[in-house]
């Protein structure tokens, strides 16, 4: 047992953050956070985007306002398919395929730092269908895939980037994934709190002839589509390893926040010393590193073993590492916190998001708690 | 991050595993709590045979009479040993972990002679002399003297939250040699005789009815010269090699135990009706998680610390101890607060196992350093904060 990160791990980790920051830094970040705040959530851009695709045509290639503020990051868009090309959606597809043929603790390393830099768009979805190679196009990031993940039928379920997407990934448990065209099912958009995730409500579709509603991508009645490669994957197993990469998100936002919060105790003076000599402050962070770290453990350990009920717990730590982190830098940074300059508010909002996403709370916890009736090795 | 473990490692749990259950049917039945001379034995006799087992001093070093396993290893013994209801260290926990280390590292070779072999024997019990009643949190400034005379020191203080002293051959005893250096810097770390003339133990009662710790009065106490380990005034030095051990992997074999408890809490929950409760199974799930992300902050812990081994470290998990305590203590309070949920009026029945572990969690953010300690050692030492006050 070396639960520690191998060399190569590391170096993968280190050469997506390096990508990160060279291609979404802040300043790409505030550009794509103006953009969408402009046009009132990123709904408006990114809906233009893909009805460009929609139309066989690509505005970044084009040219025209290919680089205007907050549109290089548009999932699809230029950023998505570098990452497309760095291999970030085809991270765990067999290597035959030109996938990067790496393993879920790879997955999660990036995932993490994606977390970390707040990239934005559907990535987990889009990872799913490009490393299942459900989504032709998902892998190379130039069609951007959305989910409708474990709502049960008739549920309202909330759905991210749908106006941008190129499908949408149906991931019920006990049943085959399924892909959906974007404009299937019945959507009603919302006001989204986070600025850089427009999000709609849609009703998940019932078991049976309600199904009908549903397109499938390619245009057959019932929406179950074919891989290319056998059958579909189950969807109960891409929720899970859905819930997975958006813990590793979490787990990377809050150990970002972490790090935000450390840096500011140390610049900002109050009575004549750094707020971070008091103690009331030193607790605030500490506490955050517990967390943190925790949630590492236990988001890395799922990784390796990939168990249902150990990819649970982990996301359960992890949402509550990021929502917590988040809440206690806003604190350390005090009223700076509470501006829309600051960088905080947008770890906060997509933290509560990716916490109602992908097994939330509710749900695993009664399943984590029925697992302690069955009997266990240890 | 590879969670499997060796071939090598996999035999030596498979050994283990097959020897506890052959010796644990033949222990004597566990003795009453109260009964201090009973619970000696029985810790001793337990020790006794690790030691013929060839489990004694697991994870000391070979040098000083152990095995020299490898913290992965550790890990294992107090894994399978939780997993199998072995008994707890228990009389032999300072010896083990906190004197007989100090000792092996900073020791001379006739003090490595004398002390640790009965240690690992189970023949002599150690307790710790390091808090007083003035000095807690804030260790340093404690003010029990000891003066020079002769061959020997005279120390003359108080100690207090002393566990095992009415039972114990010796004491681990920080004293202040220099009144007038800096508090750090005029500390000396002395083995004490319990049996030695002015030696006076008042046993301290817990809030949760037992007698656990005691207070330690010294009148006067002549210890000898040869009974110090480390240089005069160089005691702060030699006594944080045994608190980090201390935060180390003590509480491994208690996750275990946690993780057990919590699955016999469901069933109960489920036998009484209680899981029909919505708010008390997600409790459930939630502590579940809980222990598990536990477990793997263990195995992480426990991975850098081998790594730092094979690298001319000590082995002694850093200020991840620290992490992890302040998180496992909160937890281990939460299991039985829920365990109180669980019973319901049956929580405030002293027959209930759970009741009496409920008071007994409590001192979990005490001992050992508080959580507001361990909160500013994290801040400053593993975060970098500037120091506070």
């Amino acid at each position: 047992m070396d639960f520690r990160l191998t060399r190569d791990q590391e170096a993968l980790r280190r050469g997506m953050r390096d990508l990160l920051a060279a291609r979404f830094g802040r300043e790409e970040l505030r550009a794509a956070v103006d953009g969408a705040d402009g046009a009132e959530g990123a709904d408006r851009v990114a809906g233009a985007a893909g009805a460009d695709r929609a139309a066989g045509t690509d505005r970044s290639n084009a040219g025209e306002g290919a680089d205007r503020a907050g549109e290089r990051s548009v999932p699809g868009g230029r950023l998505w398919r570098e990452l497309g090309a760095a291999g970030l959606f085809a991270l765990r597809a067999p290597e035959r395929s030109g996938g990067v043929g790496s393993g879920l603790p790879e997955a999660v390393l990036v995932f993490e730092e994606a977390g970390r830099a707040l990239l934005p768009g559907p990535l987990v979805a889009t990872e799913l269908a490009g490393s299942t190679g459900l989504v032709p196009g998902a892998a190379e990031g130039t069609v951007p895939v959305t989910a409708l993940a474990g709502a049960r039928a008739g549920d309202c379920a909330l759905v991210e980037h749908l106006a941008s997407a190129g499908a949408v990934l149906l991931l019920e448990e006990g049943r085959p994934a399924r892909v959906l065209d974007p404009a299937a099912p019945a959507a009603v958009p919302m006001r989204s709190a986070d600025p850089l995730t427009p999000l709609h409500r849609v009703r998940a579709p019932l078991p049976g002839p309600d199904r009908a509603p549903y397109r499938s991508a390619d245009g057959s009645a019932d929406g179950a589509v074919d891989g290319g490669e056998g059958a579909a994957p189950d969807g109960g197993v891409l929720l899970l390893e859905g819930a997975l990469l958006a813990a590793a998100q979490q787990l990377g936002s809050a150990r970002r926040t972490l790090e935000l919060a450390v840096g500011y105790a140390r610049e900002r003076e109050q009575f004549g010393r750094p707020i971070g000599s008091f103690q009331a402050v030193q607790h605030l962070c500490a506490g955050m590193l517990v967390r943190s770290e925790t949630a590492r453990s236990v988001v890395y350990a799922a990784a390796v073993t990939a168990d249902e009920a150990e990819i649970r717990a982990a996301k359960l730590l992890a949402d509550t590492a990021a929502v917590d982190n988040a809440r206690d830098c806003l604190q350390v940074y005090g009223g700076t916190g509470f501006t829309w300059e600051a960088d905080v508010h947008l770890h906060l909002k997509r933290a509560w998001l990716r916490a109602e996403q992908w097994c939330a709370a509710a749900g695993s916890e009664e399943r984590l708690a029925s697992a302690l009736l069955r009997p266990a090795g240890r | 991050m590879e969670l499997a473990y060796t071939r090598d490692d996999e035999e030596f749990r498979t050994r283990l595993r097959s020897w506890l259950a052959a010796v644990l049917p033949t222990l004597p039945p566990r003795p009453d709590p109260l009964d201090w001379p009973a619970r000696r034995a029985y810790d001793m006799g337990w020790q006794r045979r690790l030691y013929d087992a060839g489990y004694a001093g697991l994870h000391w070093p070979q040098a000083a009479g152990g095995r020299g396993a490898t913290p992965v290893q550790h890990l294992i013994f107090l894994e399978e040993t939780e997993a199998a209801g072995a008994p707890y260290v228990g009389a032999g926990f300072v010896g083990l972990l906190h004197a007989g280390p100090t000792i092996a590292a900073e020791g001379g070779p006739a003090q490595r002679a004398r002390w640790l072999p009965p240690i690992l024997r189970g023949e002599e019990v150690w307790c710790q002399g390091f808090s007083e009643p003035e000095a807690g949190s804030d260790l340093a400034s404690l003010r029990t003297r000891a003066v020079r005379s002769g061959d020997s020191y005279v120390v003359t203080g108080t100690k207090i939250w002393t566990s095992h002293a009415e039972v114990a051959d010796w004491c681990e005893l920080l004293v202040r040699t220099d009144p007038e250096a800096p508090r750090h810097r005029g500390l000396t770390w002395l083995a004490l005789p319990m049996d030695a003339p002015g030696v006076t133990v008042r046993p301290l009662r817990t809030l949760a009815g037992s007698q656990e710790f005691a207070e330690v009065f010294l009148d006067e106490v002549r210890v000898p010269v040869g009974n110090r380990v480390g240089a005069e005034n160089d005691g702060w030095r030699v006594t944080m090699v045994t608190l980090s051990f201390e935060r180390g992997t003590a509480f491994a074999g208690e996750v275990v135990a946690c993780r057990r408890t919590l699955r016999q809490l469901a069933r109960r929950a489920q036998r009484d009706g209680r899981w029909e409760d919505p708010a008390l199974r997600r409790r459930l799930g939630r502590l579940n998680a809980e222990f598990t992300a536990l477990w793997r902050l263990v195995q992480w812990n426990v991975s850098e610390a081998a790594h730092a081994l094979r690298h001319g470290g000590s082995g002694v998990p850093g200020a991840g101890g620290s992490v992890f305590k302040l998180r496992y203590s909160h937890a281990r309070q939460e299991l039985y607060e829920t365990a109180a949920a669980v019973l319901g009026p049956g929580s405030l029945d002293l027959a209930e196992e759970w009741t009496r572990e409920r008071l007994s969690s409590l001192s979990y953010t005490i001992a050992a350093g508080t959580s507001q300690i361990q909160h500013n050692i994290v801040a400053e030492r593993v975060l970098g904060l500037p120091r506070g006050r």
